[in-house]
């Protein structure tokens, strides 16, 4: 389906699943002015959600199936697979998030309707920066989403670590979100145009890649970028905010923002400077450095919160070697990565949330013992996270890595794959202990583990994402397949001309 | 690099004037301070306290709001002046926006944000 862009129904056409969004964000929002006074209203709020994300994911996906792409140019957003399945990923991560916190918000004595809506806000954001083919645009997407997860971060009023984690987070962010802007301006400068297919054009029609200009503002954007997806060193804020927020913000954050904010980096990088070498190299560090440090200090970690969130650093390493390659094969890893990570590390946080009670921050490695014997499936499925967030074969995240070690191979970076591998090795050292608490030592107490369950939405988020992992793990074709699609309409196929700078 | 001189010419210049301006005015003028000459100057009122002063958040929740219906105004002017060129379409447009920040605001009078107690 060819959409041309001239006339008002070609626009809404291909701004329908923002659109939809949108929309269902009105609804939302008149339901909790109106009704917010109980538990039953928070609840059918959250229910609301869920219908709209899935009628967004719905048109993203009919979009994708009928090969929407436009007939122009597109000027702020683009219409390709890539904004289709980064969409996916994000609609995922938040339908996820949604049923994992219907019953989690009511346990935990937080009666703030307006939660889902926010997350309705931060997954639109998302949608916005995985399909702006603007730096406006993007920039929007990524203060539409931060904002909506600085007041995530910090729902629950009573708890002064949820405070602390809002607070931290936001002026980390808004710090972060000023070289971002700062960066958009130089580039702006050096090329004339916002638009990232044209700084493209400019940047290889005019030799702009050894510009002072445009690399600083490179620099720039970079630096906004690595803030975002928390690569070290500009990790310094993501344990504290992590371990403060509520366990199902946290996994959002975890697996949504910073699947968004490498979303954004991929396709700026792609369009605009795919020439330039000089990314490469700095990525290439920035990769070597978050896996290794990530890793290490998750080795230190006993309280498990706090080692999913050095856990996650260590994931933005991994994400970010699939960028470094630079090759189609590593935006297509990127995005295959993106999915099985949104679903182990969502699912890893719902089995935090049932263990735990009170923002989850005191539960160690210590407390899961014996949960093999009391809650057999739950223990399973905490092991098939754990595996597949270790890339254990069988297991997504298996895949995942083996898709990115190619990726690197092909681009030439054998280091980078080497380090990978290492890297992998150490985190061994912390995702095995929480297995082998849950089966090779007994309960502490006798009423150990009575308390944690999991019930209705969570359950369904437990059990999905470890069947769907090992699905994935096992039969990865469809699920690659629609990676490799995803990643085709990075690399643009005309070649457009403009005026010199 | 050229064309950035006038920039820079201009800076330098009312850098200069503005510091010239204040030490001339402290070198030049005669002083005789009186305690009252000495207090700072609010509109004429003798000052009551410190200004380092706690206030309600409830002034942040006011100033945010109005904020928005500031920035409704700013985009409402332009295109009240091209009204005519932009048409229906315009018109729509402007329909949908003001739609959307009445949700805002429905939601806001309900959840008691106008509200100052």
């Amino acid at each position: 389906m060819v959409i041309d862009l001239n006339n008002t129904a070609g626009l809404l056409l291909a701004l329908a699943p923002e659109l939809v969004l949108g929309f269902w964000c009105l609804v939302v929002m008149i339901w909790v002015a109106w009704r917010h006074g109980s538990f039953e209203d928070q609840w059918v709020a959250g229910v609301l959600s869920l219908a709209g994300l899935v009628m967004a994911l719905g048109t993203v996906i009919w979009l994708w199936a009928s090969d929407a792409r436009a007939a122009q140019l597109a000027g702020m957003m683009a219409l390709d697979p890539y904004r289709y399945a980064t969409a996916v990923l994000f609609l995922l991560g938040a339908i996820l998030t949604v049923l994992l916190s219907l019953d989690y918000l009511k346990r935990e004595g937080v009666r703030i309707p307006e939660y889902y809506l926010l997350l309705l806000f931060g997954t639109l954001g998302m949608m916005f920066m995985g399909g702006g083919s603007d730096l406006i645009v993007i920039f929007l997407g990524l203060e539409l989403m931060s904002v909506a997860v600085y007041v995530l971060a910090g729902i629950d009023r009573r708890s002064p670590f949820c405070a602390e984690a809002a607070l931290k987070y936001f002026l980390l962010g808004a710090f972060a979100s000023g070289f971002f802007l700062y960066g958009i301006a130089l580039i702006y400068g050096a090329t004339g145009t916002t638009n990232l297919v044209l700084i493209g054009t400019q940047v290889s029609g005019f030799a702009l890649s050894s510009n002072l200009m445009a690399l600083l503002g490179l620099g720039l954007l970079l630096i906004g970028f690595a803030f975002k997806v928390a690569a070290v060193p500009f990790h310094m804020w993501t344990p504290d905010v992590y371990d403060g927020s509520p366990t199902p913000v946290t996994g959002y954050m975890a697996a949504a923002v910073k699947a968004a904010g490498f979303a954004a980096l991929l396709r700026v990088l792609f369009h605009s400077f795919g020439g330039v070498v000089v990314w490469h190299e700095a990525l290439w560090w920035l990769a070597v450095i978050t896996m290794v440090a990530g890793n290490l200090v998750a080795l230190a970690q006993r309280q498990l919160k706090r080692m999913l969130a050095y856990s996650s650093i260590a994931h933005a390493g991994y994400l970010l070697a699939a960028v470094t390659s630079g090759s189609s094969a590593g935006a297509a890893a990127f995005l295959f990565y993106a999915l099985a990570y949104t679903l182990m590390t969502i699912g890893a946080f719902a089995v935090l949330a049932a263990a735990g009670r009170g923002g989850e921050r005191g539960v160690s490695v210590d407390d899961l013992n014996g949960l093999g014997s009391r809650r057999p499936w739950l223990a399973a499925a905490m092991t098939v996270f754990m595996l597949s967030l270790l890339g254990f074969p069988g297991t997504a995240g298996f895949i995942g890595k083996w898709y990115i070690l190619s990726a690197a191979i092909d681009a030439n970076q054998q280091l980078l794959a080497v380090v990978l591998v290492l890297t992998s090795v150490i985190s061994a050292g912390y995702y095995l202990p929480p297995v082998m608490a849950m089966y090779m030592r007994a309960p502490s107490s006798p009423e150990a583990h009575s308390e944690t369950t999991v019930a209705g939405g969570a359950r369904l988020v437990v059990a999905l994402s470890a069947a769907l992992l090992v699905v994935f793990g096992f039969w990865p074709n469809a699920a690659l397949e629609a990676a490799r699609r995803g990643s085709t309409g990075l690399t643009p196929a005309v070649v457009y001309t403009v005026e010199g700078p | 690099m050229q064309e950035y001189l006038p920039v820079l010419l201009l800076f330098g210049f009312v850098l200069v004037n503005a510091v010239g301006m204040l030490v001339l005015s402290h070198l030049v003028s005669p002083q005789r301070p009186t305690p009252v000459k000495a207090t700072p100057y609010e509109s004429g009122m003798p000052p009551l306290g410190s200004t380092r002063d706690r206030f309600s958040v409830k002034f942040y929740l006011v100033a945010m709001l109005f904020i928005v219906f500031d920035i409704e105004t700013v985009f409402m002017i332009p295109w009240g002046v091209a009204f005519r060129q932009l048409g229906l379409f315009g018109l729509v447009e402007m329909v949908v926006f003001i739609a959307i920040l009445l949700v805002g605001y429905a939601y806001a009078w309900k959840r008691g944000a106008l509200e100052w107690d």
